[in-house]
């Protein structure tokens, strides 16, 4: 066993022995789901917002023993506005601080516990959530920090490939070609790769994720938080309807085809062994991926082909 | 005798010694600190201290003065203890977040070895970089030799703590003059401490999966000023528990610093010399030489510079006809900010005083208490009430004409 195996204790090793990768199907995900809602509706965000769902579900996995530390994001409205949608003990300091403020919950927990003011087995889950922004753009430092460190919590970054908070100005994370309010003829540079950045870290546990793949996040989550130590990494894509210029209904379905176009890949790296977790039976063209926003409407037939052979040559190293 | 009550031993130690001395006598549970010159020899006490077993503490080395204020709230709203240190541009950069740890009312205490904020760049001893954090909802302490930098670490906490209270507290003392020079330090007895400085179990700010909380909320108009409002009664509240607190740690060990002022032959003074830090104790000589030449004056070390200490100010300037500041800082723009804030406060003084300050030892320069003399004698020459001329002066800059 390594020394990264071993960190991963207790029930982690008997749930997800002998699989191939962590997904499970989506019966079996959500059976793992707690019962108990910890995200309540009625909140601000945008008819459509694929960050409620996010939330709701990455919530039941992480269940009533656990503190959320929070960034400054659109999705974040709901828990920071009173009164509050969510009923998971949470904080929130600076747009730069998801990191650092996992770092120290987890050590002040840790305290706690070595001093016996809290029992010392009890498990409590220390997560961050934060936007594209604030993750890899004003936070990087301090995740960085937090992964080079490998304090023990999990960073939930929930992308929607600009800053929705102030009204779709262009992010590190906002892809090439992309149309923002900063960025009105495309943006000319590619999105900064950040999980293969976090798995250069050799943190236990990187994922990338879609909302519009339950059974991927569930299993992804839930992987990440039976491992028990350790920094590990979550990337979501979250499709938004306000920013992306699409209708309100077709949120999951534009997430399908960021997948099955192949333009964002569903992988994890466990312990440093990449595995893709989930391959389309047949690719689709990113046309289609295209087509389906308005962000790209300016694209010109000669980009799309460029962007298409860019595309098929990043999955025939997988192939599919 | 009652002075050697509670006395373990005694020890050299540079001020940033006696800081992470202080941490240890208050039982800190965790640390996270990023190096700065010349605040590096607190950590690597802290490190040292852990390493022998003689402090139980979780240090997280950070990557930033940004994130260290972060994890620290993070840590401390989880219930525990934290103490960190920095200085200069690391209180710079940690500056937003100065305003999380007593927004949400986590009393955190930080040892800051005052050094200026650059450019030019410059290592030495400057009032300005914390004086620069003045609005961020922190106590301030401003203190004088290594000793008392450990005592008030300790104090600090248990004001910082108290429930009237709940505001996090800077210990701060110039970099190299304080920070780095060994003065003998007397270290109490840990069991007196505990007594004094029981463990820190708060109720209203905790993440405790048992008892849901939201920390840090987004408002609107409707209650923002409502917020503010309480961090300036927890101040007001602190001015109360600074001098109870010093007055219990004197009884307690032998040791106490005038709460929030501390007055020296100011009875029936008639000049008054105002000074933080290191400078109070040049004033003190100062005046008794002066005072040898049959001059009334008498020195005011304003110990705490927030809270303000108002009414023990007006106090002790009620029936003074002059007053001298010496700023070892300066608000570009205006002046001496120890001056501004000081007049501030005697302005409604029916005997109106006249004042001049005086900007001096910036970035270190030396001060000796020689000028604290020649320069006190400057101001009271011709003294024409409501007439200072250039009451704003800036001491030895060169190609300055007098």
């Amino acid at each position: 066993m390594t020394k990264a195996e071993g960190r991963m204790a207790g029930r982690g090793r008997d749930l997800f022995e002998g699989r191939g990768d962590s997904v499970m199907n989506r019966r079996e995900a959500i059976s793992h789901l707690a019962k108990e809602d910890f995200f309540k509706g009625g909140h601000p965000l945008c008819p459509g917002c694929t960050g409620g769902t996010f939330w709701r579900l990455i919530a039941k996995v992480m269940g009533k023993d656990s503190i959320a530390c929070v960034g400054s994001t659109c999705v974040s409205l709901p828990i920071g506005l009173q009164p509050s949608a969510f009923c998971l003990p949470s904080i929130s300091v600076a747009m730069a601080t998801p990191g650092p403020l996992l770092s120290g919950v987890s050590a002040g927990i840790r305290a706690l516990k070595r001093k016996g003011r809290i029992p010392r087995e009890r498990q409590i889950t220390i997560f961050s959530v934060a936007g594209d922004g604030g993750t890899a753009d004003i936070g990087m430092a301090g995740i960085s920090g937090a992964a080079e460190r490998n304090d023990d919590g999990i960073y939930f970054c929930f992308d929607n490939e600009a800053y929705m908070n102030t009204g779709i100005q262009r992010s590190s994370q906002t892809p090439a070609w992309g149309w923002t309010t900063t960025t009105l003829d495309g943006k000319p540079q590619a999105k900064k790769d950040m999980p293969r950045i976090m798995a250069a870290h050799g943190i236990p546990y990187v994922a990338t994720a879609c909302i519009s793949f339950p059974e991927d996040l569930i299993s992804k989550s839930l992987r990440a938080k039976e491992m028990m130590g350790g920094f590990r990494y979550i990337h979501t894509l979250g499709p938004c309807p306000t920013g992306w210029r699409f209708p309100e209904k077709d949120a999951i379905k534009v997430g399908r085809l960021a997948v099955d176009c192949g333009i964002w890949l569903l992988y994890e790296v466990v312990n440093g062994e990449f595995r893709i977790t989930y391959k389309p039976r047949k690719r689709k063209p990113v046309r289609e991926y295209f087509a389906a926003q308005g962000r790209f409407s300016h694209l010109t037939e000669e980009v799309i082909k460029r962007i298409q052979t860019e595309v098929d040559q990043k999955c025939s190293k997988y192939d599919f | 005798m009652e002075k050697d009550k509670g006395i373990a031993n005694k020890m050299m130690l540079t001020g940033n010694y006696a800081a992470a001395y202080g941490a240890k006598l208050a039982r800190v549970d965790t640390i996270p600190v990023y190096p700065i010159t010349p605040q590096t020899s607190v950590l690597e006490k802290i490190i040292a201290l852990i390493r022998q077993g003689e402090l139980d503490a979780e240090y997280i080395p950070m990557e930033s003065e940004h994130s260290v204020m972060a994890a620290a709230v993070g840590a401390e709203a989880t219930g525990v203890r934290v103490f960190t240190s920095s200085t200069s541009q690391g209180l710079a950069y940690m500056h937003e977040n100065l305003y999380v740890a007593s927004g949400l009312r986590l009393p955190i205490v930080m040892a800051v070895p005052n050094r200026p904020i650059g450019p030019p760049v410059q290592l030495l001893a400057d009032h300005s970089d914390s004086l620069d954090q003045r609005d961020t909802g922190w106590i301030q302490y401003y203190v004088e030799d290594a000793q008392e930098v450990m005592d008030t670490v300790v104090q600090a906490f248990k004001v910082a703590e108290h429930k009237d209270v709940l505001l996090p507290a800077m210990v701060c003392y110039e970099g190299f003059i304080i920070s780095h020079f060994l003065e003998p330090v007397e270290i109490p007895d840990q069991q007196l401490v505990d007594e004094f400085l029981p463990t820190y179990s708060p109720d209203h700010v905790v993440l405790d999966p048992d008892n849901p909380m939201r920390i840090q909320v987004l408002t609107t108009d409707l209650y923002f000023m409502e917020y503010k409002y309480q961090l300036q009664e927890a101040m007001d509240n602190a001015k109360i528990m600074i001098k109870t607190v010093d007055a219990e740690f004197g009884e307690r060990f032998g040791r106490s610093y005038g709460g929030l002022v501390q007055p020296y032959r100011m009875d029936d003074a008639e000049i008054a010399v105002l000074s933080m830090g290191s400078i109070a104790g040049l004033s003190r000589n100062a005046v008794d030489s002066m005072r040898s030449e049959g001059l009334s004056v008498g020195s005011l070390k304003v110990r705490v510079f927030r809270p303000f200490p108002a009414e023990d100010l007006l106090e002790q300037l009620k029936s003074v006809k002059i007053i001298v500041v010496f700023d070892r800082d300066a608000s570009i723009g205006m002046g001496g900010i120890l001056y501004s804030e000081t007049a501030g406060v005697i302005f409604n003084l029916p005997t109106s005083p006249t004042m001049t300050n005086y900007i001096i030892g910036l970035g270190g320069r030396e001060v000796n208490s020689n000028d604290i003399k020649s320069l006190v004698k400057e101001a009271i020459r011709k003294p024409k009430r409501g007439s200072v001329e250039r009451p704003i002066r800036w001491v030895g800059v060169r190609g300055l004409s007098e």
